[in-house]
């Protein structure tokens, strides 16, 4: 365990496997696993599903479609808004064995400024991250889209929170480093990459949209060239951490985007195959340093 | 009353397929499961995907595990052997299809909540349609005695009947066995001659809605067993969510069956592709 533990940010955490934003909810798995899902955490932290100012029913079914190695997701960031997840959540979420880091999504600056401030206060929150790119709601592309709308929501959450500020990027970007670079320059304390690329299906016999919010964000093996190449552009122009996600689904591929010059990773739609996946991964991935990567990992089913 | 609900362990694992059983327009697969509990609760299901070649199929498809209620549970030395009715529609049945003996079929489960026993004071009614019969195969068998009614589109299909215990009341959409008709006009004459009921259905959405309607109209209480769009099977994507008159819910972890009452209607969108 000890081999693997990293430092993020200034937080311990006991490995480099982080779940992306919005692809667990602990909660929800502790009723279908029980105590295991404590027990044997499959993650070395935990990233909330993205929480609002306000309660949010998220978008009409259906909400998801199947692609060639991945699918398409339209949720619409359902959540209990801040004041429901702070007081039904964030007990429960307290009890995982990792820290725990909660994401934020805003309709205004002033909005994230209000959401950063009162979690970042509470002392089971290890850090916050700025969802600006989740592409489902018309304001969120705005911001994560632009360097300069970008960095004045980081400088506005900055004088609100003395815990570190991840802001997760969205590829659905002209030149994402550059992005990534005016977080910095405000004062972000990593950048996190890639969110999902947008997407869109049609019904089969009724060639309307398929999806009740009509597009959607495509993500899963399908994206995995398209983030780790964004995950080496962003390294390459940063000095903060950057954790990597985009289809990662083994050990090698955790691998990858570590070699490309992330400092963690996530794991995301891996996991709604394999609940365990996180763990996998990085028993592989300790697996692979050990065998100073020759070894190409096990093939995995399903 | 606590919730049907079996606990899954923590994992994909997999099981071995023992046979695969053609019943006309379906197939019955059975695999041997020694890695989880050997007491799932009827109407949870598990996630599955074949162990090799899932993916590669029409579309570059299936990526996804697929949904199922498992249709039988047997425990035998080592483990359980569990039973899941399919119908090869799409890339994941038609590779879930193929399997034979001695392959592997990963699974997840068993996951969601099963059913609850009937009202006090009433009857279980099992009222199926099509591959709907699955989880009603099980519930049957724990109730001992209960009525099922069983709607299929012909003949082909309602080969599923011979599953039951006891004889099922079947009707065909082509009257090619029992009446032409559809098995919700069964349940209406069932619940007129006595009303004392608990119905517990599952089938497609119009199927379902009739259902709901027509329990809600007459006050009888009713599960169903619901089907829809499905990643994860354990709360992770918020993508199965059905309309209940407080809002979305997720049926992979408020469900599968779900109290008729507290539902808007049972057509949920994007079911049944």
């Amino acid at each position: 365990m000890s081999e693997r533990a990293i430092e993020l940010c200034g937080v311990a955490l006991r490995g480099p496997i982080l779940n992306g934003s919005g692809t667990f909810d602990a909660i929800a798995a502790r009723r279908a696993f029980g105590d295991a899902l404590i027990e044997r955490f499959p993650f070395d932290a935990f990233v909330s599903k993205t929480i609002t100012l306000e309660p949010r029913q998220g978008n009409p079914p259906p909400r998801l479609w199947e692609t060639p190695g991945g699918l398409i997701n339209s949720i619409g960031l359902p959540n209990k808004g801040l004041d429901g997840f702070l007081e039904s959540d964030l007990p429960e979420l307290a009890r995982l064995p990792v820290p725990l880091i909660v994401s934020v999504m805003g309709f205004s600056r002033d909005e994230l400024a209000i959401l950063v401030a009162a979690a970042g206060q509470r002392d089971e929150v290890a850090m916050l991250e700025l969802n600006v790119s989740c592409p489902n709601v018309e304001t969120g592309l705005v911001m994560g889209a632009d360097p300069g709308e970008t960095a004045l929501a980081v400088e506005r959450v900055r004088t609100e929170t003395d815990k570190p500020v991840i802001v997760k990027l969205t590829p659905n970007a002209t030149d994402p480093a550059a992005v990534a670079v005016a977080a910095q320059e405000a004062g972000a304390n990593a950048v996190s990459l890639v969110n999902t690329l947008k997407g869109m299906a049609l019904h089969p016999t009724t060639r309307e949209p398929w999806l009740g919010g009509r597009t959607g964000g495509v993500s899963g093996p399908a994206i995995r060239a398209i983030a780790l190449e964004q995950v080496a552009a962003v390294a390459s122009r940063v000095e903060i951490p950057v954790i990597g996600m985009g289809g990662i689904a083994t050990g090698r591929h955790a691998a990858d985007f570590l070699t490309a010059g992330a400092s963690a990773v996530a794991v995301g739609t891996e996991s709604f195959r394999d609940p365990a996946a996180g763990r996998r991964v990085a028993a592989e991935l300790a697996g692979l340093s050990l065998s100073g990567e020759r070894a190409a990992p096990a093939s995995t089913p399903a | 009353m606590t919730e049907p609900r079996t606990l899954a362990p923590l994992e994909r694992r997999a099981a071995a397929v023992s046979g695969v059983e053609r019943l006309g327009a379906y197939h019955l697969i059975t695999a041997v499961d020694r890695g989880g509990p050997t007491d799932p609760r009827p109407g949870q299901f598990y996630m599955l995907a074949a162990v090799s070649d899932w993916g590669g199929g029409v579309d570059e498809r299936p990526y996804l595990p697929r949904a199922f209620s498992y249709a039988r549970a047997r425990v035998e030395s080592g483990g359980v052997a569990l039973s899941f009715l399919l119908e090869a529609v799409g890339p994941g049945t038609v590779r879930l299809a193929e399997l034979v003996a001695d392959d592997g079929l990963a699974l997840v489960g068993p996951l969601g909540v099963g059913f609850r026993a009937p009202a006090e004071g009433t009857r279980p009614l099992l009222v199926g349609g099509g591959i709907g019969a699955a989880p009603l195969l099980c519930w049957q068998e724990e109730l001992g005695d209960a009525a099922v009614l069983l709607g299929f589109r012909s003949a082909e299909h309602a080969q599923a009947a011979a599953l039951f215990g006891s004889e099922p009341r079947v009707v065909t959409d082509d009257g090619s066995v029992g009446r032409r008709a559809l098995v919700t006009e069964l349940l209406a004459a069932e619940l007129e001659a006595d009303p004392r009921a608990t119905v517990y259905a599952c089938g497609p959405p119009q199927m379902l809605e009739a259902v709901r309607a027509l329990c809600a109209e007459r006050e009888v209480a009713a599960q169903l067993a619901m089907e829809s769009g499905m990643a994860c099977g354990y709360g992770a994507c918020f993508g199965c969510v059905v309309p209940t008159r407080d809002g979305y819910v997720r049926l992979c972890v408020d469900g599968p069956v779900m109290d008729a009452a507290v539902l808007e209607t049972a057509l949920v969108a994007g079911a049944g592709h």
